[in-house]
């Protein structure tokens, strides 16, 4: 098949045109014997001819000297403005400091600006000096090359399908079914120790689902500011607040007694433990079947995490008692056991049963009785 | 005796006929082919044609933004401490010092602060991220409206709609990876998507985590999984497209003298290579000057990820933002339990079914219009997209649904922008994502159909010329003049749409012929595809056409001959042939 590039024709440069220039430069003198059905056949009833390649037309840096001069200054003046701003990028990076007391510009870090900026210009003159000189000063010839079938020729074809074959045959697979479907099965056991391999990845009881069922909320702990961990009175809460707040067992003290969190540790339980608490007028609140006992005086405490996918909820408008998650808009009615009023949330959520103690602070009843955050596939099941 | 060797002398040369000494880069190419025998494949493809086209450069921004995402990640990987271990913050960041805060969000402030050039690799790195899946997508549009993907080039076209799913990954791993509010909250959602995931869906998110959520091995395999897995299978595909259009030789507008046999363009070496290297370092520049003046991710005024905290307006990056606008679009109470077990529609359907299968939609769709029209032939003439009226509806029905559920996943952008209620927008877009592709796959056919019967007035009736006759009995016309040969040519150099007819159900002894059904399906779409399509007039309608305009002419002039409105001053009208550059 047809490779060869060959230039069209060109007119001279004063515009007479050269030899064999107009519809003869057009492919259809070209083409190929190889074309068959794989490319269209496209010429037999065209309406209008083929008027081939128009010729070629001749820049001003091609045929005027100052015009090619002026391009060369342009094109190396492109190139000494890139490096100028690189050695602009060396100065600034030593000169602009960050870290503590950082330089500004029109309140950005100058430092960054100025490093941007003159990397930026670098780059931007190089790429258009580059660009620039193959547009005035490369040869612009346009060049006719010839495709080529994607497909293989036939012989080669059917050479390859032969020693497909002729390999196949030599084998011998296909005729011993036996030795065929027992390596078949051998190769494809091998998936097991490859999935297997996989289950430390949460090593030992960290792969126990069952902990989704429970938090660190137990019967008798307070319920404590989510930053400062500070109990919460009943009496300091007015109708209409709302208080994200927290297991106080994640705010160990010596006083209180709970064991040091840390880290990963740390992170679960406050990602479950988290909750709201808001308080209405009693009368508002349509206590759920069995959850009559779950509030104190119009205060009635829910978990944080979003049902839906598992977003901490935050928005709060006290008029209707809803309170919105901000990530996919689900809306759950807290005077109404937060059943889901809008979005794409599916269960209630969660309430947790609270009292208050002795000395007038807010504590759980217990922990919550059912799994808290997203859906899972085993969620009822425990 | 002597010979006068004067008289034999041919050449004019004034120097001696020796051979003359080989180039620098020839030697060194003669060096290099002793021990690799690159010659035989170089001599093509050094002066290899591209063709030109401004919508060609397209692809090529996606190719070298990747390139800078290489380098400004490795730049990155240096600093960055892909590790959840508790620190407390002693950094120059006055706000967030002695807070406790993961070493992964610790060491991206350290860069963003207190490394000189840190924050201008970061921000670098996110808007090349960025660009480089805009133009992905860009390029995917074009190569789909202009039929790019038809035979032979379907295989690579599935390979560029797996890097863009690649891409969309890579992106999610790497703006999860400094451990700040914004990106542990995308990595909650993440988590509760898992954990919808029917039967393993649970097992699944606890092995990811190493346990439960946020646990403390999510950030490091993300990493390993941000700068090795996927770039790794990126470069290797992102070869694989280039052998491929390599190749194929790359497809061409149809044109004076560019046909299905060539490809007409500028060789690679020099005019491409020049251009296409240029191109780099400008959009390495652009970049650059991005980052250095355009904030992004700002982890700083997030804060480190607490999972009791949240802000109002949480967004993923702009390429996530469809499935999770479907995610905010479905009803409520969506989850049913079967024999004990949830199934969570709500998450289900949004994220684990529909993404998926647009992806497939998007891959297969070459091979379906393939089937409809039986077109078994090569191409590599570019369509005009009205050319292809269902092919570009179904395009743009497919991007209206992107957009309206792009557009859901801002519903609270939206909003707090117009003051509108969020619930009235949600209950829009749960009806308009159903009837908006169906509207616009309506429109965008009509109005090709329309643009494809306007090319045939021109080529039947010529242009508008704005001059109005007026005849003698007091009519007014504009007069119409024939486009020019070259305009002319490009217009018919299309093929016409053969409706794929059967040719009968059975066959001589009365046996119903095989897959006679899918046969009648594929019919039955085959003319549901090109039946109002507008076919180019044939060369006797071209010439009745023309001869009637001149008709026409005569009998509005009221003279023996067209007028062309000029008779009377010296602006005489020139014909295309006089005036061969006016494009029209």
């Amino acid at each position: 098949m047809s490779n060869d590039s060959h230039e069209h024709p060109v007119n001279a440069p004063d515009g007479t045109p050269a030899a064999g220039s107009g519809a003869t430069a057009g492919s259809s003198s070209t083409t190929p014997a190889t074309y068959d059905s794989h490319v269209p056949s496209h010429r037999e009833s065209e309406p209008i001819a083929d008027p081939g390649l128009p010729p070629h037309t001749w820049r001003p840096t091609d045929v005027d000297p100052k015009a090619e001069k002026r391009a060369e200054r342009q094109i190396a003046g492109l190139f000494v403005a890139a490096m100028i701003s690189a050695v602009l990028f060396v100065v600034a990076y030593f000169s602009l400091s960050v870290g503590d007391s950082w330089d500004t510009f029109a309140g950005m870090g100058a430092s960054t600006v100025a490093l941007g900026v003159t990397l930026g210009l670098s780059l931007l003159f190089i790429g258009i000096g580059i660009i620039h000189l193959a547009r005035k000063l490369m040869a612009d010839h346009e060049i006719i090359e010839m495709r080529h079938p994607a497909a293989s020729p036939q012989e080669d074809r059917d050479a390859t399908i032969q020693a497909l074959n002729d390999g196949l045959d030599e084998a011998g697979i296909g005729r011993r079914p036996l030795v065929r479907n027992t390596m078949i099965g051998a190769v494809g056991i091998l998936g097991l120790p490859a999935v297997v391999l996989l289950r430390d990845l949460a090593p030992g009881d960290k792969l126990d689902i069952g902990k989704l069922a429970h938090t660190i909320w137990e019967p008798g702990m307070r319920l404590v500011r989510d930053v400062v961990g500070t109990p919460i009175l009943a009496s300091e809460i007015e109708v209409g607040d709302l208080i994200n707040a927290a297991p106080e067992a994640l705010f160990p003290t010596e006083e209180n007694g709970y064991p040091e969190l840390h880290g990963a540790e740390k992170q679960v339980q406050k990602a479950k433990g988290a909750i709201i608490i808001v308080r209405m007028d009693p009368d508002d609140i349509t206590a759920g079947k069995g959850r009559e006992k779950w509030t104190a005086d119009g205060i009635i405490c829910y978990s944080k995490i979003c049902t839906h996918v598992g977003c901490p909820i935050s928005l709060y408008e006290r008029t209707t008692h809803h309170v919105l998650c901000p990530c996919h808009q689900s809306t759950f009615d807290l005077a109404d056991s937060a059943k889901v009023v809008f979005g794409p949330a599916a269960r209630p959520l969660p309430q947790l049963p609270i009292e208050v103690d002795g000395e007038g602070y807010l504590v759980a009843q217990s922990d919550f009785t059912e799994p808290i955050g997203a859906s899972y596939w085993e969620r009822e099941k425990q | 005796m002597s010979v006068d060797t004067s008289k034999v002398a041919t050449s004019n040369r004034t120097d001696a006929a020796t051979a003359s000494k080989p180039s620098p880069a020839g030697s060194l190419a003669s060096w290099a082919d002793d021990r690799l025998g690159l010659a035989t494949a170089m001599k093509k493809n050094l002066r290899k044609v591209f063709p030109d086209h401004w919508s060609f450069m397209l692809g090529e921004i996606a190719l070298w933004s990747f390139v800078v995402l290489l380098l400004t990640g490795v730049f990155l990987t240096l600093w960055f401490d892909p590790s959840m271990g508790e620190v407390t913050y002693e950094g120059s960041y006055d706000q967030l010092r002695g807070i406790d805060m993961s070493s992964a969000m610790a060491s991206a402030l350290h860069i963003s602060f207190d490394v000189r050039g840190g924050l201008l690799m970061r921000q670098m790195h996110h808007w090349a991220a960025m660009i480089f899946i805009a133009s992905m997508m860009v390029h995917l549009l074009r190569v789909a409206f202009t039929g790019a993907y038809r035979k032979p080039r379907e295989l690579n076209w599935v390979i560029g709609c797996i890097l863009l799913l690649l891409g969309t990954l890579e992106g999610f791993t790497g703006y999860s990876l400094p451990d700040d509010l914004l990106s542990g909250t995308g990595i909650r959602a993440a988590d509760g998507f898992l954990k919808a995931t029917p039967v393993a869906g649970t097992y699944m998110s606890f092995l990811l985590f190493g346990g439960e959520f946020p646990g403390e091995s999510i950030i490091p395999r993300l990493y390993i999984v941000h700068v090795l897995l996927i770039p790794g299978i990126l470069l290797a595909l992102i070869a694989a497209h280039m052998l491929l259009l390599v190749y194929h030789k790359h497809t061409q507008w149809p044109g004076p003298g560019r046909t299905e046999q060539n490809v007409v363009g500028y060789p690679m070496l020099p005019v491409y290579a020049a251009k296409a290297g240029g191109f780099f370092f400008m959009v390495f520049g652009v970049i650059a000057l991005m980052g250095g003046l355009m904030s992004i991710n700002p982890v700083w005024k997030f804060g480190p990820y607490d999972p009791t905290k949240v802000t109002a307006g949480s967004q993923p990056d702009w390429y996530m933002g469809w499935p999770d606008g479907l995610l905010r679009i479905m009803p409520s109470h969506m989850e049913t339990v079967i024999f004990g077990y949830t199934i969570s529609w709500n998450v289900l359907i949004p994220i684990l079914l529909v993404p998926p299968l647009m992806l497939v939609i998007l891959m297969l769709l070459p091979f379906v219009e393939g089937w409809i029209t039986g077109d078994k032939r090569d191409h590599h003439l570019l369509q005009r997209p009205r050319n292809a009226p269902t092919r570009t509806a179904v395009m743009v029905a497919l991007m209206t649904f992107y957009g309206l559920a792009w557009a859901a996943g801002g519903n609270d952008i939206i909003a707090i922008k117009l003051h509108a209620s969020i619930n009235q927008i949600t209950y829009f877009m749960r009806g308009a994502i159903f009837l908006g592709p169906l509207l616009a796959f309506w429109i965008t056919r009509r109005w090709c159909i329309s643009l494809q019967r306007s090319d045939n007035e021109k080529l039947l009736h010529g242009y508008e010329t704005g001059i109005i006759t007026r005849s003698a009995s007091g009519q007014y016309a504009e007069r119409h003049l024939p486009i020019n040969p070259t305009s002319a040519y490009t217009l018919t150099a299309r093929d016409r749409d053969e409706i794929y007819a059967v040719e009968g159900d059975t066959d001589a002894s009365g046996v119903a012929a095989p897959n006679s059904r899918s046969e009648k399906v594929r019919a039955r779409l085959s003319s549901w595809m090109y039946q109002h399509n507008v076919q180019k007039p044939t060369r006797a309608e071209l010439e009745e056409g023309h001869h009637h305009a001149e008709h026409e002419a005569e009998l509005q002039s009221g003279l023996d001959h067209p007028a062309d409105g000029h008779q009377f001053d010296d602006h005489r009208l020139r014909d295309t042939d006089e005036v061969p550059l006016r494009d029209h």
